[in-house]
Parts: structure tokens; C-alpha cells; sequence
């Protein structure tokens, strides 16, 4: 046990220490935010009713940004071999670093959307909805990102390949993530039906991508 | 003939090599038979003569679906019992797979035109055909990137289960996000509704696109494992060169 907290302590400490830009993918998320006026236009109406669209595009993208350096770096200077040969269960490795990867660059997303809701001039409730179908759906976007991570982490150049092979699988959490929030916005349906199926969604991806990952690993690594 | 022996590419090349001939002219003939039952079927009273194109996408729908799970299972054979040939079908499955997706759409938005007055609406079935296409070009980019072929092979194999996993959920969301969005569906193909006198010329097609699979399938089989070996003696030349 004590191992894999120190891996988590190590993550984490990685990703917020100079070199690590755990804050970048914010950054990106601001950046998109605010590039979407200038393409659709000022108005405010417009704005307020693709604005959970937005944000999760944003958020979805921005969670993207950041995969391809979540596996290739410790491969790069070979403590990944070392975390593969240690006596630990490898699931539970995969797993310990995808939630402090989540930790430190999914969570400030959802942070950051209650603010940038306000630019896009979203109700509170409207904001409210989409900040907590974030919370719920970014684990899912890390954990099937990291299968994406797993798969290409030998290669030296994987970056666009990750955003490839990763995003048609997200389509079912893009799609219940934006239902949920427009549910909660205007109808017609109950927030809590898209909002369960979501929450089922981002549970499932936890378990599939912890499982697939380690098995990539295994399989990349031998 | 086990099925541990046909990892003998020699053996196994030699069995598709006797194989093929007969897969091929079976195809042949299944096609002329459908074609001709095609070209003799009533026009439906609403769709007229484009009703047609549905024998051709129909079927080509079924398979782009069928060859996921052919990687699917190739893929099992990859991670669980490491059988080489399971590598070369998975590699050989993927273009073939993406092609029949793609004259799905091609198809589709064809049939779409007359009948929607466009060549591409977002459907459910269209929209989720489409996912399909994306993820067919991603196992592709990432066979194309590895360059180990053992390597591609395990990477690609989870990506596929993964895929599996998750197709079936990308359909239900898609169904689910179509009804939101487009409360009043203008297109209805229903199962029951369609007369025997289309379903048999329907079934027949459905026989030749999968018999036209299984040719292509084991033909580019066999040119993978052609062009692994000319791989390794491109290596071992590359070796005996450098390695005095």
C-alpha cells in the first residue's frame, strides 16, 4: 500500500512542480473558451444556449492535451520499467496513476468551468449542471484516455495518434455529458436520467481502462 | 488439422492457396444469382427503383459490423494464445473492414438523396457508421505506426477489445441522442415491414458480400504473411551486410 501512495505522492508532485503542466491543459480550456466568440459571434443568447456544449468540447479537448505525457515520460526515462517490475499489482499502479492524473489536470477543469460558464453567460443551475457533469464525466475521458496512453506508449511521437484513437470512444460521454447538462438547462428530459447513464458510463471506463491499460503494458513492455 | 499447425504460414498459405479458387467462384456466383434477383424485384410503391440500393448497403452495413468482430476474435487470439496467424488476420481485417464501412456511407447517403433531399442527414444508424469509420482509421494509423509488427499487433488487439466494448454503448448513445434531437424520424427501415418478395433477393446479396469478405479476407492473408517475409529477408540481408 504504501508503495502506491508513494507513486501517488510522486504523480502528483511531478505534475505540479516546474516541468510538469498540470495547469497548460487549463490554459487551453481558457484559450477555446474564449476563441468561440470570435467564430459564432458575441450573442449572449447563443452563447447561453451552446454554452454546456462548448465548455464540454473544451474540457474533452483540454483532457486530450495532456494524455500523450501521462505514460510517455516515465517510459522516456525508464521508471516505467521499474513501476512494471515492482511487486504490485499492475491494475492497481494504472489505476493510482490515472486518478492523481485526474487529480491535477481533470479537477482544474471542472474548477475552471463555473468561471468560464460566466463568460458564456450560463445561468448558475446551467453552470451548476455542467460543473458536476464534468466532475463525473472527465474520470471517464482520463481512464479511457490512458488506454489510448498504453497503447501508444512506446512511440515517440504519439500525441495526435492518442487524439485519434481516443476520441470516437468518448462519443457516449460527450453525448450524455451535454444531455445531462441541457436537461438540467431546458428539458425535456429529467436531469437524472442522461446524468445516471453518465455516472454508469464513467464507472465502466474506470474498470475498462484500468484493465486494457495493464494489459497493454504487459504486452508493450515484454 | 489443428489450429496450432496452420501457424505454420507455409502450411497455412498452402491450405488458402487450395481454398481460394473455390471461395472466389462461390462469390461469383452468389453475386450473379443475387444480381439477378436484384435487377427482377418489384420497385417498392413509395421508394420506386431506389429501393435498390438498399440490396447493396444493407448488406455491406452487416459486414462492416462483422469484421470488428473478426478483429475482435483475432484480437483474443492475439493476447491469449499469441497465435501468429491471429496477427495477420486482425491486420488483414481492418482496410477491409473500413472499405465495407465506407460504401456503407457512400451508399447511405446515396439512398439518402432521393429520399431525404440530402446527401447526409444525422441519422442514428448513418451517425454510428460513421464513429465506425473513425475508429477503422485508427487502428489503421496505429498498425501504420508501430513498426514491429508483434508489437502493432498487441497494441492494436486491445485497442480492438476495447472497441468492442465500447461500439455497442456508442450505438445506444447515438439511438438515445437521435430521439432528442429529432423527435419525428422521417426514414424507417423496419425488419417486419419489408415483403418476401425483397427479402429474398436481400438474403441472397447478404450471402455474396459475406462470401466477397472471406476471398478478400484470406487473400490479404496471405499477402501479409508474403510481405513479412520479404521483412525478415530484407533484415537478415541488412544483416549479413553490415555484420562482417
Amino acid at each position: 500500500m504504501s508503495a502506491l501512495a508513494a507513486l501517488f505522492v510522486r504523480d502528483v508532485r511531478l505534475a505540479i512542480r516546474v516541468g510538469g503542466g498540470a495547469l497548460i491543459g487549463v490554459l487551453f480550456f481558457l484559450i477555446v473558451v474564449t476563441l468561440v466568440p470570435f467564430a459564432i459571434g458575441p450573442d449572449l443568447a447563443l452563447l447561453a444556449r451552446v454554452g454546456p456544449a462548448i465548455l464540454w468540447l473544451g474540457a474533452l479537448l483540454a483532457s486530450l492535451l495532456t494524455l500523450d505525457r501521462l505514460l510517455a515520460i516515465d517510459h522516456e526515462d525508464g521508471s516505467l520499467d521499474l513501476i512494471l517490475t515492482a511487486p504490485v499489482t499492475l491494475e492497481l499502479t494504472v489505476a493510482v496513476k490515472a486518478i492523481a492524473h485526474w487529480l491535477t489536470t481533470g479537477l482544474p477543469l471542472v474548477l475552471a468551468a463555473p468561471l468560464l460558464g460566466l463568460l458564456l453567460n450560463l445561468e448558475p443551475p446551467a453552470t451548476g449542471a455542467v460543473a458536476l457533469t464534468l466532475l463525473v464525466g472527465t474520470p471517464a475521458l482520463t481512464f479511457l484516455g490512458l488506454v489510448g496512453a498504453a497503447v501508444t506508449v512506446a512511440l515517440r511521437r504519439g500525441g495526435l495518434l492518442v487524439a485519434v484513437l481516443v476520441l470516437p470512444l468518448t462519443v457516449p460521454v460527450l453525448i450524455f455529458g451535454v444531455a445531462a447538462s441541457n436537461a438540467a438547462i431546458v428539458g425535456p428530459v429529467r436531469f437524472g436520467t442522461p446524468f445516471s447513464i453518465l455516472c454508469g458510463l464513467a464507472l465502466m471506463s474506470i474498470v475498462v481502462g484500468t484493465f486494457a491499460t495493464a494489459a497493454a503494458l504487459r504486452h508493450a513492455m515484454d | 488439422m489443428a489450429l496450432i499447425d496452420l501457424a505454420n504460414p507455409t502450411r497455412f498459405r498452402a491450405l488458402a492457396e487450395a481454398v481460394l479458387p473455390w471461395l472466389a467462384a462461390a462469390t461469383v456466383v452468389a453475386f450473379g444469382i443475387g444480381l439477378e434477383q436484384v435487377y427482377f424485384a418489384p420497385d417498392d410503391y413509395q421508394q420506386g427503383a431506389t429501393v435498390k440500393i438498399m440490396f447493396l448497403h444493407a448488406p455491406v452495413a452487416w459486414l462492416s459490423m462483422m469484421a470488428w468482430g473478426v478483429m475482435s476474435v483475432a484480437a483474443l487470439g492475439t493476447l491469449v494464445w499469441r497465435h501468429p496467424l491471429a496477427d495477420v488476420a486482425a491486420k488483414a481485417a481492418a482496410p477491409l473492414g473500413a472499405a465495407f464501412t465506407f460504401l456503407c456511407l457512400v451508399t447511405g447517403s446515396l439512398w439518402g438523396r432521393p429520399m431525404w433531399g440530402t446527401y447526409w442527414v444525422w441519422d442514428a444508424r448513418l451517425t454510428s457508421e460513421l464513429v465506425l469509420f473513425l475508429m477503422y482509421l485508427g487502428v489503421i494509423a496505429l498498425w501504420r505506426t508501430i513498426d514491429d509488427p508483434t508489437r502493432a499487433a498487441r497494441a492494436v488487439a486491445v485497442l480492438t477489445l476495447v472497441g468492442a466494448i465500447d461500439l455497442p454503448i456508442i450505438k445506444f448513445s447515438v439511438d438515445w441522442w437521435n430521439t432528442l434531437h429529432q423527435p419525428a424520424s422521417v426514414f424507417r427501415v423496419g425488419g417486419s415491414t419489408i415483403d418476401a418478395s425483397l427479402l429474398t433477393p436481400l438474403f441472397v446479396m447478404a450471402i455474396a458480400c459475406t462470401l466477397l469478405f472471406f476471398t478478400l479476407h484470406l487473400a490479404a492473408m496471405c499477402n501479409e504473411i508474403m510481405r513479412r517475409r520479404v521483412r525478415t529477408l530484407l533484415m537478415l540481408q541488412a544483416e549479413a551486410a553490415g555484420g562482417h
